[in-house]
């Protein structure tokens, strides 16, 4: 059986409220300033922390230090990857400033990894539009501190994280069979050979029994409302104007229902008990989604008894 | 305190990717059946089930909840989650049984580190205002604590190098490992740097696992097992997650629980280090000179993201229950570049 995979890229802008600490430092990178913060034995942390690591106390004495430093540590980067300070290969180096006691991790640009060692002198490049972030910090590079042009501006409160991870999510066997099924118009599901219940979408195990489900049931295209929701408030992505009808839909001789959409009929008609059928999407348009069912209308049926559903709410 | 010992144990075959879901349900489902069949208990004996795993690692939400599948949920069962190694969870369960609630606990973890950039998903665990935004990957932050440790000369690549030999070797008898052969220090020094100072070989694989852990209290650990390998001290520590403030070449948050929980000498230790050096810090920071180090091969013979510490108890526990050993350490961490450790101790008795 051949594994069905489909990309999921998985992004989020992060805003984050910055508080006194790392807002202050953020508005120093913004300026072209580094400060970092005096703990109480003395040492001068650079990034700053806002509680004291050994004795937990808050934190309030700034000290500026300089805008070059020592590489205390370094790794190549053969190969950069997204997000990262440089597009070119790169040293990933842990630098202690001048002043500072503790040591900031940041890009070093150099040609090749045979440019870098530890105790190697290294200058920040300010970033050209510096907006309040560590990537005001554009990367270091060999050499001393030179002056720089001080920028000022509102006080920076906030911070944009992107995230972007990137996944390839396979399918179960189990639900392969089912999707592959969907692609020629075919409701597949799969029975418990313990509880005896049948699964749509079939699952790699059965919630009950913890073992996979095997034998292959296929199922009709008609089936029972157990329960539903009207929808009366529209959202982002919406597809239909609301009011419309998302329902679990039982099919006939399946044990779980799913959810889908009511349509063919007025919001208000719909009912629990109610016989419904699918509404298939034309055949060109069929894939490996229970999206071929554009939506399930009343079949016409009398309703179901509610105890032909009763254990299925 | 109540006497607690590791009666069973079993794990996943350690593999560059399995076809599954990122559920962990296809990994699990023959875990279990084979850690409960050879205690021979049903699902229904457990008391207390705990996993270790991580939606990050899963690319979606909850996936801890949809591998309960993998248990079989009814009538409902007493069951909890970290979202950390599931080390971690053995912690919770271990505490959850001296609480006296329950003699009887199952501990899993499960991982499919395969779906995603492993390098740069771990990212996602360090300071997201200073550090995060950066994007500096796992490898990469290994690669700076290595350096750290060359330059001050507490380890050297040869010895790095003879500690993935000897691994290697190790797990020729490992049926679960992904990596096992023989190999010479003077080859893998021939090879390039994948993030110097790191080559390939300093370096756990990208493996998609899962394992599990039955612990049992008192009595019922001696019907489970003829030989329980009971839990004398078990304790972790975390160090600073600033990784500038901290010395890289030590790992205080170790030495801290290895004395919490009562460390003297063992015959045998499993060392959870992803990164050759860092074995060779363990080492030199818990003072483990003539201890026999990873049997089982280790992490850098199968890395199974958040199932990978579990497997150091597991495989500790097996070498006391198999009479190898009559002490032995386990050791699980957590975080970049060693920042979280957990030490657990077990001993056979006669
Ligand atoms: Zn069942």
């Amino acid at each position: 059986m051949t594994t069905l995979s489909a990309p999921l890229n998985v992004e989020f802008d992060y805003t984050r409220s910055l508080g006194p600490v790392l807002g202050r430092f953020m508005t120093g990178l913004r300026d072209r300033r580094i400060e970092g913060i005096r703990g109480d034995d003395g040492r001068v942390h650079v990034p700053p922390v806002e509680y004291d690591p050994v004795t937990a106390r808050k934190l309030t004495d700034w000290v500026e230090v300089a805008s070059a430093g020592t590489v205390q540590t370094w790794a190549w980067v053969p190969e950069p990857d997204e997000g990262q300070p440089l597009t070119h290969p790169f040293a990933w180096a842990l630098i202690k400033l001048d002043g500072a006691d503790t040591a900031m991790l940041h890009a070093v640009d150099v040609p090749g990894p045979e440019h870098m060692s530890t105790g190697m002198r290294v200058r920040v490049r300010w970033a050209a539009e510096p907006v309040g972030s560590i990537h005001d910090i554009a990367c270091f590079e060999p050499g001393e501190a030179v002056e720089t042009e001080p920028t000022q501006g509102e006080p920076v409160t906030m911070v944009t994280t992107p995230v972007r991870l990137g996944y390839t999510h396979s399918a179960s066997s189990e639900e392969a069979r089912y999707l592959n099924g969907l692609l020629e118009g075919r409701l597949l599901g799969q029975r418990c050979p313990v509880c005896q219940k049948v699964y749509i979408p079939p699952r790699g195990a059965c919630p009950t029994d913890g073992v996979p489900t095997v034998d292959e049931v296929e199922l009709p295209d008609r089936g029972t409302v157990t329960t539903f929701c009207i929808v009366n408030v529209p959202f982002l992505g919406q597809r239909i104007t609301p009011p419309y009808v998302a329902a679990y839909v039982l099919l006939d001789g399946a044990d779980i229902a799913f959810q889908h959409l009511i349509l063919g009929c007025d919001a208000s008609e719909v009912r629990m008990g109610m016989r419904v059928k699918a509404a298939w999407r034309p055949r060109e348009e069929w894939q490996r989604s229970l999206a071929n069912i554009d939506h399930f209308e009343p079949s016409g049926e009398p309703d179901a008894p509610f105890e032909t559903y009763s254990q299925h709410l | 305190m109540r006497d607690v010992a590791v009666v069973g144990f079993a794990q996943a075959p350690a593999v560059r990717e399995t076809h599954g879901t990122t559920n962990g349900v296809e990994m699990l489902v023959p875990v279990f059946h084979e850690v409960l069949g050879n205690l021979g208990l049903a699902k229904s004996d457990i008391e207390f089930w705990c996993s270790g795993s991580s939606d990050y690692i899963a690319g979606r939400a909850f996936s801890f909840i949809a591998a309960v599948d993998a248990i079989g949920a009814f009538p409902p069962i007493n069951e909890s989650h970290v979202e950390a190694d599931a080390a971690w969870a053995c912690y919770e369960a271990w505490v959850k049984i001296q609480t006296g609630e329950v003699d009887l606990a199952l501990v899993y973890g499960f991982g499919k580190s395969s779906a995603g950039k492993l390098r740069r998903v771990m990212t996602m665990q360090l300071d997201p205002y200073t550090v995060g935004p950066l994007w500096p990957d796992s490898v990469s932050v290994a690669g700076l604590q290595a350096r750290a440790g060359l330059d001050q000369g507490k380890w050297t690549e040869q010895q790095m190098a003879d500690v993935a030999v000897r691994s290697r070797a190790d797990a020729k008898s490992n049926p679960r490992a992904q990596l096992k052969g023989d190999y010479s220090a003077e080859d893998l020094l021939a090879e390039p740097y994948l993030a110097d100072p790191l080559r390939k070989h300093d370096c756990a694989p990208i493996t998609d696992g899962a394992a599990a852990v039955v612990l049992a209290a008192s009595d019922r650990a001696r019907e489970l097992s003829e030989r329980p390998a009971w839990i004398t001290g078990i304790a972790h520590r975390v160090d600073s997650a600033n990784l500038g403030g901290r010395d890289l070449t030590t790992s205080p948050s170790t030495v801290g629980a290895a004395r919490d929980a009562g460390f003297d000498k063992v015959d045998v230790a499993e060392l959870h280090a992803p990164f050759t050096h860092q074995e060779l810090l363990l080492r030199q920071e818990l003072g483990l000179n003539g201890t026999r180090i990873n049997p089982s091969g280790g992490v850098l013979c199968g890395n199974p993201m958040f199932s990978a510490g579990l497997i150091r108890i597991g495989e500790a526990a097996r070498q006391i229950s198999s009479g190898q050993a009559d002490r032995a350490l386990a050791h699980a961490t957590s975080g970049p570049a060693l920042q979280h450790n957990l030490v657990c101790l077990m001993e056979g008795r006669d």
